[in-house]
């Protein structure tokens, strides 16, 4: 590290940025990350643009690369004028997990916000994404860009050869399943990106070699045998009920054409990506902002940023884990980095100093004096139910004054199960845990039948999770998308576990 | 260390969701132009031209996913913040619709069930706006003598200016031309230069290599010559990209906008006639590149004024709709010959003009305005009440009585009534829409 020598000079002292600010005040950042925190990061590539490019960015699921579709443009519409309007500030960074990971700041933010930012996503987000088990099991990030630099050139490509309707059609159909779309208990097949490019490759270079002009019109408009027997092997493979329906369908419909189940494929592989992110909001986020906030106590410690800088930081911080009360208009939920960041916090609390009651209900590390080990370990082998089962403590439940309701649709009222006091924190808990249960809040919908020899009619289930419907307002807006990628009649029959 | 690397992307093109964009709008675009006339008619005179904020129905855009009934089964949900609730309590829910997602207001939220809200540029509020409408019978195509002029590419010449020299081409030819003529390139040069060097430092020479230095000299000598007689580049070479003026067929056409701007008219009418106005000069200022307006105002006395006084100063005095008509075939006369512009008119009033001049207007249009004019548009401003007592198309003011005495006779005569703001944009349509042009 060259920069230790100059260790106690301040590294800036005004609100403007410049590269070379950015670079020295990186550099000191990294050293606390790797060689205090001890983290391990993908290489970092930071990224400056403009408010304009991060409404872009955010229209388009955060990502820098995407294929076009009119739903990105809606929310960009939205957004923007939410931003214009100032009813939403933007979200000071994106951050993707990518190998190299890419962080994105925002040119307006202060030279404070830059270093909070750089914290938070580049060590923080980044540590997490390379990390956690989730990740390193479900996504691909080395192959994730590329792949999605294919997606659009070949979205592109569909558009021209079919036009905007069809292809509009296939992704609206598909985006509707995304949520239904990812495999959640058996691992997924890879991205293999690279099977998926050579095979792509020996396709082009097989018609490159028998091109012939008549049929250049109608590339890979239906498939040719081997292709059809090497997906209906696959699709005789398939156990039933098959929880993937972006999966079962675009193996085993009777009418897609070939390039049409490349399209649901993408639509897939882009669900199946972002799955983890959903399932560790309140570990990410906590993650982040406990990096963020120990490297910038830290650089405040070692004299190299200042009073104003800390002070600036510290009012960002307080608002960014703000969590509302219930009864407060503002309230909208758990707040994820307020829950993440204190359970984090209290984590190193109970190694450096635990009370009695801490060593009861964490013998494991109570006192372990290794907070960071201790840190590390739950964000590489947890997701945020896991996570809130093993570590919330008493604790965060009296800080954030948590309590547990029963709510019956039946009953016109609700009741008080479990409250922040010696009989309720293990309910509490299990309840906390179970809100980030995502087989809880997602509709399951299961593939139990369909005779593709015969009546070809596609027959869903949704296995009812503590009594609770469908709902009725889009219920049958999907099944109709549904009908459009099987070709056939779609039945949707709920069934109470 | 990690290598890590920043990159400025600031300044990479800008609008990259565009696409999307225009693919959003496309999809909605039932919706959104409805959103866009309805909006229209509630706008002010200088906002008209704005972009504008528009709500659509989120239904044609929506995005449905499978979702759990908040209404069904049991859920068990945890909230920070308790204050006196203890175990076993039962609380009283709200009343259905009340108290529901109180903490996200639904009116901030944008996507809210109902409306989706969102805004247009300029540019796309008035291409949707302006959509399918179109200037009736613009017939007299290329009558008048062609003006505009287009540079268009036309080969290469061996003459021209530095900036339009092509590089490409010269370089070809002059690598064609030193193949030909076999000139000596530098890299056979060098090579024997590194000959005659070696042979230089040979301290005691034999006579062989005397004689080869000899010829070595006398070879590079005579590359020298060739190369000063086979230029590099030679003039000879040089092309430059040409360019030759093309006529660009261009439709003449002029609209005379008259407007009563006399006592009669109080701010309301005339505020309504300006909107008419205003519409119809974006509608015209967007769609023609090549049509010339004539603004024309009028009190007992007309006078031609530029589009600025035309639509912001006020005036006012007594009535005398003819001397408009008057002034208006003078302007025509003068500059636009019916012999080669495409005429058309729309006159704005309230109907009321001094005892008598509605006969002589009729007069002046039947002799000579109608004879001319591609289309004229007679636009009646009217007060509300009067709306009432006019329902008849028959009855109205002298010079509507006037007008619909000898409208029949010409088919390429309208006439109308705008009573308030909202009818100004579907009597717009009516006199401008698209298959009333091919029909007429």
């Amino acid at each position: 590290m060259g920069e230790t020598l100059e260790r106690n000079t301040i590294l800036f002292d005004a609100a403007d940025w410049d590269f070379d600010k950015l670079k020295e005040t990186y550099n000191a950042i990294e050293e606390i990350a790797l060689n205090d925190l001890g983290l391990n990061v993908y290489t970092n590539q930071i990224e400056i643009i403009s408010s304009e490019q991060m409404l872009d960015a955010y229209s388009s699921h955060g990502m820098p690369l995407m294929y076009k579709h009119w739903s990105f443009g809606k929310h960009f519409a939205r957004d923007q004028i939410m931003y214009q309007k100032g009813y939403t500030g933007l979200a000071y960074e994106i951050v993707i997990n990518s190998d190299p990971c890419i962080s994105y700041l925002m040119e307006e933010n202060t030279m404070t916000m830059q270093a909070l930012v750089m914290a938070h996503a580049a060590f923080g987000h980044n540590h997490f994404f390379k990390n956690n088990y989730l990740f390193r099991q479900w996504t691909d990030a080395e192959g994730i860009l590329s792949y999605l630099d294919f997606a659009k050139k070949y979205i592109a490509k569909c558009e021209d050869e079919y036009g905007l309707e069809e292809v509009e059609a296939i992704l609206d159909a598909a985006h509707a399943l995304m949520d239904q779309g990812v495999f959640r208990y058996n691992r997924p097949p890879r991205l293999s990106e690279a099977d998926r490019l050579a095979k792509l490759a020996r396709r082009a270079e097989h018609e490159e070699m028998t091109f012939n002009d008549i049929w250049r019109t109608l590339p890979n408009v239906e498939e040719d045998d081997d292709e059809k027997e090497e997906r209906q092997a696959e699709v005789r493979n398939i156990k039933l009920p098959e929880e993937n329906l972006l999966y079962f369908i675009e193996k085993a419909s009777p009418i897609l054409r070939p390039w049409q189940r490349e399209l649901v494929r993408i639509v897939r592989n882009i669900a199946q990506y972002f799955y983890p992110q959903k399932q560790t909001k309140v570990m990410n986020e906590g993650c982040a902002t406990f990096v963020h906030h120990y490297i910038m106590n830290a650089l405040y410690n070692n004299g190299l940023i200042g009073e104003g800088a800390i002070m600036e930081f510290l009012h960002s911080h307080s608002s960014v884990v703000f969590q509302p009360e219930f009864d407060d208009p503002r309230y909208s939920g758990i707040n994820p980095y307020a829950l993440g960041f204190a359970m984090m916090e209290d984590i190193k609390r109970i190694c450096e100093a635990p009370t009695e009651e801490d060593r009861e209900w964490f013998p494991d590390f109570a006192g372990a004096k290794d907070w960071r080990g201790v840190l590390k370990d739950a964000w590489a082998n947890f997701r945020d139910e896991s996570f809130i089962l093993q570590y919330l403590s008493p604790k965060v439940m009296r800080d954030f004054r948590l309590f547990a309701i029963a709510d019956d649709a039946k009953e016109n009222f609700v009741a008080v199960s479990a409250i922040h006091d010696e009989r309720g924190f293990r309910r509490v808990r299990e309840r906390l845990a179970a809100m980030y249960d995502l087989g809880v809040h997602e509709a399951n919908i299961q593939v139990v039948a369909a005779d593709l020899d015969g009546d070809r009619i596609l027959h869903l289930r949704h296995e009812m999770h503590a009594g609770r419907k469908l709902s009725g307002k889009t219920r049958d807006a999907v099944v109709t998308h549904i009908e459009t990628l099987w070709g056939h009649e779609v039945k949707l029959e709920e069934k109470a576990a | 260390m990690n290598l890590s690397h920043f990159i400025d992307r600031r300044k990479n093109p800008k609008g990259k969701s565009l696409g999307n964009r225009q693919r959003f709008l496309k999809r909605a675009r039932a919706q959104i132009k409805e959103a866009v006339n309805k909006s229209l008619r509630e706008r002010s005179l200088k906002e008209i031209d704005k972009g504008e904020k528009i709500s659509i129905p989120s239904k044609s855009t929506a995005e449905p996913r499978f979702r759990l009934d908040p209404d069904t089964g049991k859920r068990h949900p945890v909230h920070p913040g308790n204050k006196e609730f203890g175990e076993g309590d039962k609380i009283k829910k709200p009343p259905k619709g009340a108290g529901r997602g109180q903490g996200k207001q639904a009116s901030t939220d944008g996507d809210s069930e109902d409306n989706f809200q969102f805004t247009l540029t300029q540019e796309e509020f008035l291409d949707i706006f302006f959509e399918d409408l179109e200037l009736p019978n613009l017939v007299k195509r290329s009558l008048k003598e062609i003006k505009a002029t287009a540079w268009k590419r036309a080969g290469v010449t061996v003459a021209g200016s530095p900036s339009n020299l092509n590089l490409v081409r010269t370089m070809r030819n002059a690598h064609g031309r030193r193949l030909a003529l076999r000139r000596p390139s530098t890299r056979e040069m060098n090579a024997l230069k590194e000959r005659l060097f070696e042979l230089e430092r040979i301290a005691q020479p034999t006579e062989e290599q005397v004689a080869e230095r000899k010829a070595v000299i006398a070879e590079l000598e005579a590359m020298e010559r060739r190369r000063r007689w086979a230029p590099f580049i030679d003039p000879l070479d040089v092309r430059y990209n040409a360019y030759e003026p093309t006529p660009v067929e261009t439709t003449a056409a002029v609209m005379f906008c008259l407007m009563d701007v006399s006592g009669s008219m109080g701010e309301r009418e005339k505020d309504l006639a300006k909107r008419f106005y205003m519409l119809l000069y974006l509608f015209l200022k967007r769609r023609y590149e090549r049509v010339e307006v004539v603004f024309i105002r009028h009190t007992h006395h007309a006078e031609e004024v530029d589009e600025e006084t035309f639509f912001y100063s006020r005036q006012s005095g007594g009535t005398v709709v003819s001397t408009a008509l008057e002034k208006m075939l003078e302007v025509q006369t003068d500059r636009f010959p019916a012999s080669e512009w495409n005429i058309y008119v729309a006159q704005a009033s309230d109907g009321f003009t001094q005892s008598g001049d509605a006969k002589r207007c009729v007069e002046i249009l039947e002799e000579s305005v109608m004879g001319i004019s591609q289309y004229y548009a007679y636009i009646e401003i009217l007060d509300e009440r009067e709306l009432e007592v006019f329902s008849s198309e028959d009855s109205g003011a002298e010079l509507w009585r006037a007008y619909r005495g000898f409208a029949p006779k010409w088919p390429n005569f309208a006439q109308t009534r705008i009573a308030r703001p909202q009818d100004i944009f579907p009597v717009f349509r009516e006199l401008f829409a698209r298959n009333k042009a091919e029909a007429a």
